[in-house]
């Protein structure tokens, strides 16, 4: 180094000495929110990747039975070894009752496994001494079958593909090449496909509705910009549930809608509209409408009223002074706005559960129910995941798009 | 012809006022005027500057003759041809906003070639032509710049090409100095001085600094209030103010209150609060009004020299406040029973006076003007 870049580092250290303090006392006042997104935030979503390829159960439950299968073929029927390290984790398993644990697991990968696991440990228990393999095939021959065997010791390691690859349709066959599932089973992209669908599709309406009331807004008297202003943000104001719920009793077949619709004359029967997609769109419209509105009007309210009236006077008439000088400077707002409901609009959980029919659940609805119902917080954490990566991806999509100075959120 | 000749012509001749404003009255609310009877004839090829405080209307008027507002009353004529029912675009009216209204999402060869595009000029013809506009404000090399990445002084210049570039013939100006520094303010008045000057526009200019409209204009019209005070050229603006508010809008006056005790010829006698009198011009004050006063200006108020002189008022006060100013020294003088009385005195003058110090001053007679409020 020169003397005068030394110099320039020793003045590089004390403005970083002098303004240690400063520092210090910055980083004291984030600390709570720091602390507290750490440990409500970042965890939790930790966790949730942790689950999403954990796999203890095999490994806590079949010890012995892995180390026996080492040397196994991994072809042919195991031998005697193999059957008496299961029985005696079996036994473990029964008294341990972890046994229905790993009956669960491997249910999901071996159909009737969780009764056999359960059957066969209740046999272990009266069995004192071997040989096991025979009686083990006289309770139920698929304990001789190799794939059995191959999915087990698959499952010996502590990570496993099996929810992120289920959570996509997605399978390991027990070769371990990984293939799409049939037919009916395939669920979870259709899934992922609605929800973006639905999504966009409240996001769509959300501007088209949204974008003219921003914009009245902006130009509205004071006291009617205060009225309006106030209608936009009172849903905000209100439960979630509550206004969800209000959904249910308007949509009713005998409900107010359909009540107006049939004396308008508009329809000749009453529509089915509640447990419906159209429903669900209309309800997370409502839901969504501020989201969308409030970036845009708040950079709408930054645009000059004389951007219109310069372009006006420069020659441009209403329609193209609009469309060339101020919708593409509300673009931020519109990107930011759309983006926020878009992404908000992936998770919803209650309306689509509520106001939809059985067939617009989201993916957020399916997380809930593996947790809920089906106690696999495995896949429910795989589907999570997805849906985090899409958003993600979408997220960083739009900043690749547009760029991330022109969104802006307020 | 120059602007003189023309202006003489144009009074004999009515319909060489490129925009006539009769019996404008503007109302936003329905029951305030924020103009009020506005009566004004715009000649072509002049500079004519709306100077008046904030709120005094001039913007409003600035917008009604661009389209943006319509008037409540009255017609505004444009090439003798009533307008209301013109829109902006329609107007070919050049207008220059008080914060330059450039469009943040395009280059600045974009904005100045904005206009050009709703006359049908495209591709070399326009780059040509934003080429030559740019250059006209010395700008040429920043075409591909974005305004944000531009000094407020240059975005003014960008502005000011975008209105040039499509040959509007009339030109309205907002405030257009008002974001930049002194400096650059009295090199920019000089600037579009210049170009109207040398491309024979047409031009209204609005301000409320009164060294900026006394530069650059033609003809002032001061405002206040909703209306127009007094209409003249800046000399006569300046020497004859027609009433105090102009007295004291533009430059500075002592503002004097008295009653009109008579006249002898063409000069008023006016007694002031303390029953001395002082003699002054004004011949068109009735004197009937209670709200009169004499004003003067501060450098028209000397130290009394040795002996009477005719022509000269002379009156004598106490020191109140000095203060050295280098070129000149500003002193305070107490007299009229009360009245401050500010006294411009030249450099080679000034001596110290002391507090409360008797002072003798003198002015010109036909400097004391006698006004209304
Ligand atoms: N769009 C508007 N709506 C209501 N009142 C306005 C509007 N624009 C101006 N005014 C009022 O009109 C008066 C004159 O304003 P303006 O023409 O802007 O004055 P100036 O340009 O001389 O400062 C002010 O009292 C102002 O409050
Ligand atoms: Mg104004």
């Amino acid at each position: 180094m020169t003397v005068a870049e030394i110099d320039r580092v020793n003045i590089f250290m004390a403005v970083r000495r002098a303004e240690r303090p400063a520092r210090r006392a910055a980083l004291s006042l984030a600390l709570p929110l720091i602390v507290f997104l750490v440990v409500a935030f970042v965890a939790p979503i930790l966790y949730l990747l942790v689950t999403a390829v954990g796999n203890p159960e095999t490994r806590e439950v079949l010890p012995r039975t892995l180390e026996a299968l080492q040397n196994w073929d991994g072809a042919s029927t195991p031998d005697e070894p193999v059957y008496a390290a299961l029985a005696a984790d079996l036994k473990v398993a029964k008294d341990n009752s972890t046994a229905a644990l790993l009956g669960k697991r491997l249910n999901y990968e071996i159909s009737g496994m969780r009764s056999r696991v359960l059957a066969t440990a209740r046999m272990v228990e009266k069995l004192d001494t071997g040989p096991y393999k025979e009686k083990f095939l006289a309770l139920n021959q698929d304990w001789g079958s190799p794939e059995t065997w191959a999915i087990i010791k698959r499952n010996g390691g502590s990570l496993t593909p099996y929810y992120m690859l289920t959570a996509l349709d997605l399978k390991q066959a027990p070769n371990g090449s990984v293939e799409r599932v049939q037919g009916d089973q395939a669920i979870f992209l259709d899934v992922l496909g609605r929800t973006l669908f639905v999504a966009g599709l409240v996001t769509l309406f959300t501007l088209i509705l949204g974008y003219p009331v921003a914009y009245v807004l902006t130009i509205a008297p004071k006291a009617i910009a205060g009225i309006m202003m106030l209608m936009v943000l009172l849903p905000l104001w209100t439960s979630l549930l509550v206004r969800t719920t209000a959904w249910v009793v308007l949509l009713q077949s005998d409900g107010i809608i359909n009540d107006v619709l049939m004396a308008l004359h508009l329809t000749g029967e009453r529509v089915q509209l509640i447990f419906t997609r159209v429903g669900t769109v209309i309800a997370m419209t409502h839901i969504q409408l501020p989201f969308t509105i409030l970036p845009i009007y708040s950079v709408m309210r930054s645009i000059p009223t004389t951007q219109l009236r310069a372009a006006r006077s420069l020659g441009a008439p209403p329609s193209s002074a609009f469309w060339r000088i101020y919708a593409p400077q509300t673009l931020p707002g519109v990107v930011a706005g759309c983006l926020m409901t878009f992404i908000l609009s992936l998770g919803y959980y209650i309306t689509p559960a509520l106001v939809g029919g059985p067939r617009d659940q989201m993916v957020s609805n399916f997380i809930s129910t593996y947790i809920n119902r089906d106690l696999n917080w495995g896949l429910a954490a795989g589907l999570g995941v997805v849906l985090l990566v899409v958003t993600l991806a979408i997220y960083l999509l739009f900043l690749r798009l547009v760029g991330a100075d022109k969104i802006k959120l307020g | 012809m120059n602007f003189a000749q023309r202006m003489s012509l144009a009074t004999d001749n009515p319909v060489d006022a490129l925009v006539r404003f009769e019996d404008v009255k503007k109302s936003y609310d329905g029951i305030n005027f924020v103009v009020k009877d506005l009566n004004l004839d715009v000649f072509r090829g002049e500079f004519l500057t709306m100077l008046g405080p904030s709120g005094s209307g001039k913007t409003t008027t600035l917008m009604m003759l661009g389209g943006f507002e319509q008037p409540t009353l009255g017609h505004i004529l444009l090439d003798g041809k009533p307008v209301e029912r013109l829109p902006p675009e329609k107007r070919n009216i050049g207008f220059v906003f008080q914060n330059y209204a450039l469009f943040p999402h395009m280059t600045v060869a974009e904005n100045v070639a904005f206009p050009l595009r709703y006359r049908g000029i495209t591709g070399a013809a326009a780059k040509e032509k934003v080429r030559q506009a740019l250059g006209r404000v010395s700008l040429d090399a920043l075409g591909d710049r974005r305004p944000a990445q531009l000094s407020g002084g240059q975005q003014q210049r960008v502005a000011l090409a975008r209105t040039l570039v499509f040959e509007p013939s009339l030109v309205l100006m907002d405030e257009p100095l008002g974001a930049l520094d002194k400096q650059l303010r009295e090199r920019m008045q000089i600037e579009i001085k210049q170009l109207q000057t040398s491309l024979g526009i047409t031009m209204v200019y609005v301000t409320h600094d009164q060294s900026e409209a006394l530069t650059m204009s033609d003809r002032i019209a001061v405002f206040h209030d909703g209306r127009i005070q007094q209409l003249a050229d800046p000399k006569t603006l300046y020497d004859e103010p027609s009433n105090r508010f102009v007295a004291s809008f533009i430059g500075e006056n002592n503002t004097m209150p008295c009653t009109l005790l008579g006249r002898e010829g063409g000069v008023a006698i006016a007694r002031m609060a303390d029953g001395t009198t002082l003699k002054a011009a004004g011949a068109n004050v009735s004197g009937t009004g209670a709200n009169i006063s004499v004003s003067v200006r501060p450098e028209n108020i000397s130290l009394a020299g040795k002996g009477v002189r005719a022509g000269l008022n002379r009156f004598s006060g106490k020191a109140r406040d000095v203060f050295f100013l280098g070129d000149h020294m500003r002193l305070s003088v107490e007299a009229f029973g009360g009245q401050l009385v500010t006294a411009r005195i030249p450099a080679r003058q000034a001596r110290h006076f002391a507090l409360g110090e008797d002072v003798v001053l003198e002015c010109g007679i036909s400097e004391c003007r006698l006004l209304e409020a």
